[in-house]
């Protein structure tokens, strides 16, 4: 028998038609709305061989669903009814409970059947479920895709008992396999018919199929595809350049951006003023990036040049109108940025130090002005610390100083302009009022690092303020109770901890976590409004950092679970020390006998347990009651090896400390399969015990390997 | 040093108040009724009860109207060329929100003569958001060859109470237009009618009032004019408590409402002349927003009242 004709799969073009959907959340609500359709088509069974590609342009999001069935595929289901006794009587014939069952299920008698159960057996009726159409479904399937997605803030547009969505919603077309699908969004009917780029189209455009939507919105100044856009915009950037033989100042999240901001972009040059160079680049930079959206370009020799590149959305500005908007629109911020910059140094940026009385840091942590002297505090004994350890970058006069001035710029009218300069502005001050280049670029970076992969602050100096700044954030914060949960995290303390922990690794500083949280909690209580901290506290926050350094190991150094677990089990207070640690773990980890090893110590430490006794506990081992051979090898091997182990570890040698370690694993074997630790005779087992604590306690002190290995946990 | 750059060719564009007649006419063919400024200092056109009252309750409103709106503290006595201590809006109120209403909003723009097609207009994400009126709104700003022309803002929120339905709120800032179509760099040399410059109107008013804000201005005595205003709309407010009847309907909520706007410009002033800290701020803001979302919760009971009395049935 020929099996059916397949039939020919089908596609839906969905647009979702809505008023300028702000451009930053339109890549996570493509996405969003992909992953809907997916899920939402799967629940159907309608997923098999189907691909769901998702598009958006500030007043649409689009779906193209191609490879749908027609239908559902039948499905055959046993419908099970009363149980045989019941269901015949003593001849075998079919009781009234039988002819009911077959009537409900509207089937003929005889086609009734028996099937065994767990509880006997039962009669049983064949039903084909037939499967819905593709077109059914998607009429339930596509509100709910819609409806479904998230925004940071929604809103209505008629009424309390309207539709809520990020934006308007105008039109809605849904065609599929080339008809109009009748289906409803938002109130709104679905029609055939979408709206090109409001100034470059019609508003009125009938399509039939994805690729025809697809070049008639293109006909009309809509580019649907992103990617399409982001070339657009970066091929006629790079022409520019190449025409005035300059470089475009480097910016992807702005590419990204401009893409998403426009339908239909394109690239025009302007000209500013080059009197306006004298200002910082920083500045200028900013303000063509985050109040414009311009484009900054650099000549070959890095300096900025007298002109910017702005994505306009339109086909061309044949007369230059457009340009000599933005370029006066510039130029009047410009103006602007050059007025703070006079005016905010008429007097010295340390004479801002009182206005930070009124600027609150936090209610019940004070003002930035008490945040300053906590700051000063930390920074002077971090420095003096470095300094008496041998670091002679470490300047305490010059760490007072930025951070006696870290802060000031908070009360320039620059900062309140452009609040995301702030330490850069007050770096720019200083540096422009003669502070020396090392207090200025300390100033300047002390926000730094602001993530994972962002610099730390270039000198010493700027990473003693910087992590001063943080750790008064993180220990303020917590003392006070403000606790980061999910992600809710105000006062960026997560954050503000990854920095220190960055700052601490890429600089090798040595500094003892729980001192310098010490001294953090001193400087609290020593000023206004002279906060105290529990000792409670004091190891609650030492945790939270711990966390982030488990983070930055795993995250940006690769090291994997076990071994940041077996490290910090050792003690990581000392974060470079134990990072040490961790290079000496990963490089032994591959040897022959670590990780049988590293069984023998979870299985020592499990017996510790059992036995309630905890790892280098005080109980001496008393070698005259070894009863075996292997006993009294074991004992002399760690013993000798113990002796090698410290004078390793005092020399820093971590590797090779492990390396001895590992090398007990054949004592340690020999142990386990020649004695039985729990024996009868109490003082023999209580010596066996003894001797695997002070085991366990002497050689887990760089990392504890009873951690390593077994399932990797989820953070 | 100037830049050259290459300029349209173009006839001088409107004046200051042919622009606010344009705008005028315009809307009120589009059947609002043109309103007048309101008469006590207010820092924004949301601020008029035209805006701040009428948004609120079911009945359908239209209205537009030019505001002058006091910011003191973005004075600078007349020597910056586009921030002023008092700028001027007009403000366009549609209830309910007309679903053409973008497009609406372009013609508008038409008519005071931008020709759309030649240039590059955006809405970009701009929500706004007045603390201490309780309202907020989801929107944008819209850019016309990257200069922020227009606040458009569909209202969520006006005295902490969700509104029903939508309103759209439209706010031009018309220096800004006007220097545009004007093509001048300074505000100060708009040309506000055929023969007078906006600086020859406005600027002595600029330099003494950021002189009085900035420098002059007694802290003290401001700062008791603020909780003398407080009390009394407070006392308002709390009368219409126990109003009833005919006098409930004629209670004089509008009375308190002014108080508060009041205390609204009196805060403004303390700010500029730096009296406040930030926890204070934050204080402060909130004591007026009370009064704000009091005003508006008592002023939609006594609109129930007055419908249940079939007064504007």
């Amino acid at each position: 028998m020929k099996p059916p004709a397949k039939p020919h799969p089908v596609e839906l073009l969905f647009e979702i038609g809505c008023e300028e959907i702000p451009a930053g959340m339109l890549p996570k609500a493509e996405e969003e709305l992909r992953v809907n359709l997916e899920k939402l088509l799967a629940a159907e069974d309608l997923s098999k061989d189907v691909a769901v590609e998702t598009f958006s342009a500030p007043r649409r999001l689009t779906a193209w669903v191609h490879g749908l069935p027609v239908k559902q595929a039948d499905v055959e289901l046993e419908v099970t009814g009363p149980p045989k006794s019941v269901a015949y009587d003593s001849v075998g014939a079919p009781t009234r409970a039988a002819l009911s069952f077959a009537e409900k299920q509207h089937v003929h008698v005889n086609s009734l059947y028996l099937v065994q159960t767990a509880k006997g057996e039962y009669l049983a009726a064949r039903q084909v479920k037939v499967g819905r159409t593709t077109e059914q479904i998607l009429t339930a399937v596509l509100p709910r895709a819609v409806h479904d997605l998230t925004w940071p803030r929604s809103m209505t547009w008629t009424g309390l008992d309207g539709p809520r969505f990020i934006r308007p919603i105008r039109w809605i077309v849904a065609v599929l396999d080339g008809k109009l699908l009748k289906v409803a969004v938002a109130g709104i009917s679905a029609g055939d018919s979408t709206r090109g780029h409001r100034f470059l189209g019609s508003s009125a455009i009938r399509v039939r199929n994805f690729l025809d939507y697809e070049k008639k919105l293109h006909s009309n100044g809509v580019i649907i595809r992103p990617v399409r856009r982001q070339e657009k915009i970066g091929k006629e950037l790079e022409a520019f350049a190449k025409k005035g033989s300059y470089r475009v100042h480097e910016d992807a999240d702005l590419r990204r951006l401009v893409a998403y901001l426009n339908e239909y972009p394109t690239v025009i040059q302007g000209d500013f003023d080059p009197a306006f160079l004298n200002l910082p680049d920083e500045i200028l930079v900013t303000v063509m990036r985050d109040h414009q959206k311009y484009f900054a370009v650099e000549k070959k020799n890095g300096e900025l040049a007298a002109q910017f590149l702005a994505v306009i959305n339109a086909d061309k500005d044949g007369k230059g109108i457009i340009r000599a908007g933005h370029e006066r629109v510039l130029r009047a911020r410009f103006a602007d940025a050059r007025f703070f910059w006079e005016s905010d140094q008429k007097c010295r940026l340390a004479d801002y130090l009182p206005k930070l009385e009124r600027v609150t840091y936090e209610s019940r942590l004070g003002s930035y002005r008490d945040k300053v002297e906590r700051i000063r505090d930390i920074a002077r004994w971090l420095t003096e610390q470095w300094f008496n350890l041998g670091i002679h970058q470490a300047h305490v006069a010059e760490a007072d100083r930025a951070a006696e001035l870290a802060k000031c710029d908070l009360a320039t009218e620059m900062v309140r302009e452009f609040p995301e300069l702030q330490g850069i502005v007050g770096g720019l001050y200083a540096r422009a009022q003669g502070e020396p280049n090392e207090v200025a670029d300390a100033v300047y970076d002390h926000y730094r690092p602001v993530g994972l992969d962002d610099p730390i602050p270039r000198n010493l100096t700027g990473c003693a303020v910087a992590f001063a700044d943080k750790l008064d954030s993180v220990v303020g914060c917590l003392a006070v109770g403000i606790v980061p949960t999910g992600s809710s995290d105000p006062y960026a303390l997560r954050r503000a901890s990854l920095g220190i922990v960055k700052i601490i690794l890429e600089k090798k500083l040595p500094v003892s976590l729980s001192q310098a949280i010490g001294a953090a909690g001193k400087a609290l209580f020593a000023h206004k409004p002279k906060r105290a901290i529990t000792s409670d506290q004091e190891s609650k926050i030492v945790d939270f950092i711990l966390d982030r350094a488990r983070f930055v190991f795993r995250e940006k150094e690769q090291f994997a679970y076990d071994e940041v677990s077996a490290v910090f089990r050792s003690g990581a207070d000392d974060l470079v020390d134990a990072q040490k640690r961790l290079v000496a773990l990963r490089a032994i980890r591959k040897s022959r006998n670590f990780e049988p090893l590293a069984v023998s110590f979870k299985r020592i430490r499990k017996i510790l347990e059992k036995a309630g006794i905890s790892p280098g506990a005080d109980g001496r081992v008393n070698p005259e009651m070894f009863e075996t051979s292997v006993e009294r090898e074991l004992h002399s091997a760690a013993q000798t090896a113990a002796s090698k182990v410290h004078s390793l570890k005092r020399g820093g040698k971590y590797q090779e400390a492990l390396e001895v370690v590992a090398g007990l694993r054949p004592v340690v074997d020999r142990f386990f399969d020649g004695v039985m630790v729990m024996a009868e005779k109490e003082d023999v087992r209580k010596n066996r015990l003894a001797l695997l604590a002070q085991l366990l306690g002497e050689f887990t002190t760089i990392a504890d390997f009873s951690e390593i290995g077994g399932e990797e946990r989820l953070s | 040093m100037r830049v050259k750059v290459k300029l349209e060719a173009r006839t001088p564009g409107l004046t200051f108040q042919d622009l606010i007649l344009q705008l005028s006419q315009f809307w009120v063919k589009q059947g609002c009724v043109l309103q007048q400024p309101y008469d006590v200092e207010v820092g924004a056109g949301t601020m008029h009860p035209e805006t701040f009252l009428r948004v609120l309750g079911p009945q359908p409103y239209r209205v537009g109207f030019v505001q002058p709106s006091r910011r003191p503290a973005d004075g600078r006595y007349g020597e910056n060329p586009n921030r002023l201590y008092k700028h001027t809006q007009f403000q366009v109120i549609l209830k309910p929100s007309p679903v053409d209403v973008q497009d609406i909003y372009l013609k508008s723009l038409g008519a005071i003569g931008i020709d759309l097609k030649k240039h590059d207009i955006r809405f970009e994400e701009d929500n706004w958001e007045s603390p201490t009126l309780g309202a907020w709104g989801i929107g944008w700003q819209v850019l016309l060859d990257g200069l922020e022309i227009t606040q458009f803002t569909y209202f969520q929120q006006s005295g902490g109470i969700d509104l029903d339905p939508i309103a759209v709120e439209l706010t031009y800032g018309l220096e800004r237009i006007c220097a545009f179509l004007q093509n001048v760099e300074s505000v100060y040399a708009l040309r506000w009618s055929a023969d007078k410059t906006y600086g020859y109107i406005r600027l002595m008013e600029e330099q003494q009032l950021s002189e009085y804000s900035f420098d002059r201005s007694d802290a003290a005595a401001i700062r008791a004019e603020f909780e003398l205003h407080e009390k009394q709309a407070k006392e308002l407010l709390d009368g219409f408590k126990t109003a009833e009847g005919k006098s409930r309907m004629r209670y004089p909520l509008l009375a308190a409402y002014d108080h508060c706007l009041k205390c609204s410009h009196l805060f403004n002033l303390m700010d500029a002349r730096g009296v406040i800290s930030t926890t204070e701020r934050a204080a402060l803001m909130a004591r007026v927003r009370t009064l704000a979302c009091r005003t508006a919760a008592s002023y939609l009971q006594q609109l129930g009242a007055e419908a249940a009395a079939g007064v504007r049935a």
